[in-house]
């Protein structure tokens, strides 16, 4: 029997007092894979940005458990302790903070929330050798600073290594395949089904059902306007792919 | 010494005058108030010779004939200069019995820049039994000095053991013509620091004014002068880490920095002065004058940190006189609440094949106003020289400012001058970002204002530069907005 991971109940979220959310229903188990598709403006990367915590999105009804624990009222940095990782669309640059101090700091930072001693260097930097070579990242920009400079494909890369460094138990992958070519973009999907396990699950934002052919979902969803109106297996996918959205836009969705 | 007997007369009379006035000079204090009487005081109580004093009031008589520049971005009550006393004997603080009676504000802010118990109660004046290491440190740093030559002593005693470097080189860097606040300081200076590496000495140590003897407190008018001869190296450390309040709300120092051929002196201040409060009440004013000049083929390098002082006015120098010298000039300037500073640095370009690069990164938080402001001068004989300068400026809420005046005099063709300034913004997504990784508001803005800060914090000598990134974390505390 699967193990629940988190469960979104009637989520309603609004920024500036626009409502982007609108009731949104989920649940995920240990072990799976969904992908979120959708068309623009459906509230894709609201849902991602609400669900790391980003406070600039207010809750106004509904509830996440994570874990048996309600996070909607948490920080972001709690949730990602307790195992919740985004990949940015859009990661940011920090000048002058190297990727493998910025790292260092982040896993310090959650020992200490655990109450665990901090990694020893040797450790760490192992661990780094290990995680990049999954991920395929090159070996410089880990001592270069965080992003700034990389290419598209690196800074998704980056992600994907972070990801692999902090080993999240929900790994939300907001449009990973955007600004990818086709070989950087089977590197960063091999990447993703490594990490894989029966005990962490990954949801995949994407536009397109390219991405899907190399990290394969147990189940597919479409959100339109705020909202889950369609849930299947890959085969949705495919049929988005030929078909678009507008046959599923019925008036009772909307 | 080369006294005549005027002066070794001179010099008597003012000894006897000194003496009598011992008995009850723990409650002397001058009046208030600025005048020849007020400087001869000075002078004599500090026994100095005939030249001396005649320096300072010439010094006075320019300094009357001036008036307080206000072209600086800053704002504030301009100070009643005669409204001060400009001598008091040399005071004993105030001897607490534990540290349960220091402002407990204070004490926090000095753990977390992991000072330790010793030195706190050193730092904020509570009796030691025990009188820790650091002078057994001293003592043995000063023999090892001796051994070299060096001579690193407190101003008055150069000015009676060493009179005639000190009379050689005292105000030929920055004249007491030089601007308000110098001429000021020449005037009524109180103490300060002296420093000379004999030729082709590498000094071994990191020269700090925290390992001087005799140290009773910073004035409020500082005076250093550090001469490095022919061919000699220096690294010096001035300030410090921890918070210095003080009583004196006007600061205005001068530092002459003296690089003979082939010498290199690296210079390096971390400044947190009080601010004032977080309504903008008190804190120290700071008008500084810092120069250096360079012979051939010599080396000036400032690296500064600063985080303190309510009004900051200061722009550490390099006078590029000998061909193929080199000034540089780094600099974190933090700015919070209220705080004003204007800083920044002038490069004046003499000698052939001269080179300069100017780094400097403000950071603006509160309401408080942060400027930058330099020159970079290029004059007729400086063939072939450069420079590269970069300002930029970090602003960490809505409602500071950040100001960059860069003035660029070229009047050389063959010379090379390259300006950069960036403004950026403090970003809720780098911050959303560092959080989603695991890493608390806090410690994602010292993390990101650290390597901001980088360049220049690297310049830094190691042991400082790691108390320097305590303090900005210390001196941002909660101030993105």
């Amino acid at each position: 029997m699967s193990e629940l991971l988190i469960e979104i109940k009637d989520l309603e979220c609004r920024i500036d007092n626009q409502k982007i959310l609108k009731g949104l229903n989920l649940k995920i188990n240990k072990g799976e894979v969904h992908a979120i598709m959708g068309p623009n403006g459906s509230g894709k990367s609201t849902l991602s940005s609400v669900l790391a915590g980003n406070d600039n999105y207010e809750v106004t009804s509904g509830s996440i458990n994570f874990l048996g624990e309600e996070i909607s009222e948490m920080s972001p940095e709690e949730r990602s302790w307790k195992g919740m990782f985004l990949a940015f669309q859009y990661p940011v640059e920090i000048p002058g903070v190297s990727n493998i101090n910025f790292l260092r700091t982040a896993l310090n930072e959650r020992n200490k929330y655990y109450g665990v001693d901090s990694i020893p260097a040797k450790d760490f930097l192992k661990m780094v050798a290990e995680k990049s070579e999954l991920v395929g990242l090159n070996n410089k920009l880990k001592n270069r600073s965080v992003n700034e400079g990389f290419s598209g494909g690196e800074k998704k890369r980056n992600e994907i290594f972070q990801m692999a460094m902090l080993d999240p138990k929900l790994s939300i992958l907001d449009e990973t395949d955007s600004g990818l070519d086709i070989d950087a973009l089977k590197i960063v999907a091999n990447g993703v089904n490594k990490l894989k396990s029966s005990e962490n699950a990954t949801v995949v934002i994407t536009h397109y059902q390219r991405l899907l052919d190399y990290i394969v979902p147990d189940f597919v969803h479409v959100l339109h306007e705020g909202k889950i109106i369609k849930s299947g297996d890959k085969s949705l996918a495919l049929e988005l792919e030929k078909k678009g959205y507008d046959w599923l836009k019925t008036d009772e969705n909307i | 010494m080369s006294y005549t007997e005027k002066e070794l007369k001179e010099e008597l009379d003012n000894k006897s005058y000194e003496f009598g006035f011992v008995t009850d000079i723990e409650s002397e204090k001058a009046p208030n108030g600025l005048n020849e009487d007020i400087i001869k005081l000075i002078s004599s109580k500090k026994n100095e010779p005939q030249w001396l004093l005649a320096y300072r009031l010439e010094a006075f008589r320019v300094w009357q004939k001036m008036s307080e520049p206000n072209w600086a971005h800053v704002k504030y009550t301009k100070p009643d200069f005669q409204n001060i006393s400009y001598y008091a004997a040399p005071k004993k603080k105030k001897e607490l019995q534990s540290l349960d009676e220091v402002d407990p504000e204070l004490l926090r802010t000095m753990e977390k820049l992991g000072i330790s118990i010793e030195e706190q109660k050193k730092l904020s004046g509570v009796a030691v039994d025990f009188v820790m290491d650091s002078v057994s440190v001293a003592t043995s740093f000063k023999e090892k000095l001796g051994e070299l030559g060096i001579i690193f002593c407190s101003f008055s005693e150069a000015v009676h053991n060493h009179p005639d470097l000190v009379k050689k080189y005292m105000g030929t860097v920055v004249p007491h013509t030089d601007n308000y606040y110098s001429a000021l300081n020449s005037a009524v200076f109180s103490d300060g620091s002296f420093c000379y590496i004999p030729k082709g000495v590498r000094c071994p140590m990191e020269l700090s004014t925290y390992f001087r003897i005799n140290e009773s407190g910073t004035g409020q008018f500082e005076r250093t002068l550090l001469i490095a001869d022919e061919s000699s190296y220096v690294s010096y450390l001035e300030g410090c880490t921890a918070p210095q309040r003080d009583e004196n709300q006007l600061h205005a120092a001068v530092v002459e920095l003296i690089a003979l051929d082939k010498a290199e002196i690296k210079y390096s201040t971390v400044q947190n002065w009080y601010p004032g409060d977080a309504k903008g009440k008190g804190g120290v004013y700071n008008f500084v004058t810092k120069r250096g000049i360079c012979g051939y083929r010599s080396k000036i390098s400032w690296t500064q940190v600063e985080t303190g002082s309510a009004v900051t006015w200061k722009y550490p120098s390099c006078i590029l006189k000998g061909d193929y010298s080199i000034g540089e000039f780094y600099s974190v300037a933090v700015t919070n609440n209220f705080q004003q500073a204007d800083t920044g640095t002038k490069m004046i370009h003499i000698g052939k094949n001269t080179k300069s690069t100017i780094i400097s990164k403000g950071i603006s938080a509160g309401k408080s106003q942060n400027s930058y402001r330099g020159l970079v001068k290029i004059g007729k004989g400086a063939k072939n020289s450069r420079n590269f300068s970069q300002c930029d400026s970090l602003l960490m809420t809505d409602q500071c400012g950040a100001h960059t005046f860069p003035y660029i005099e070229c009047e050389n063709p063959t010379a090379t001058v390259e300006h950069e300034a960036t403004t950026s913004k403090i970003g809720e997504e780098q911050l959303f970002y560092c959080m989603q990784r695991g890493i608390s508001e806090e410690k994602a803005i010292s993390l990101i204002v650290n390597g901001y800060a980088k360049e220049v914090l690297n310049k830094l000598p190691m042991e400082f530069a790691v108390e320097a990134q305590k303090l900005l974390e210390i001196s941002l505390e909660g101030s993105v907005g």
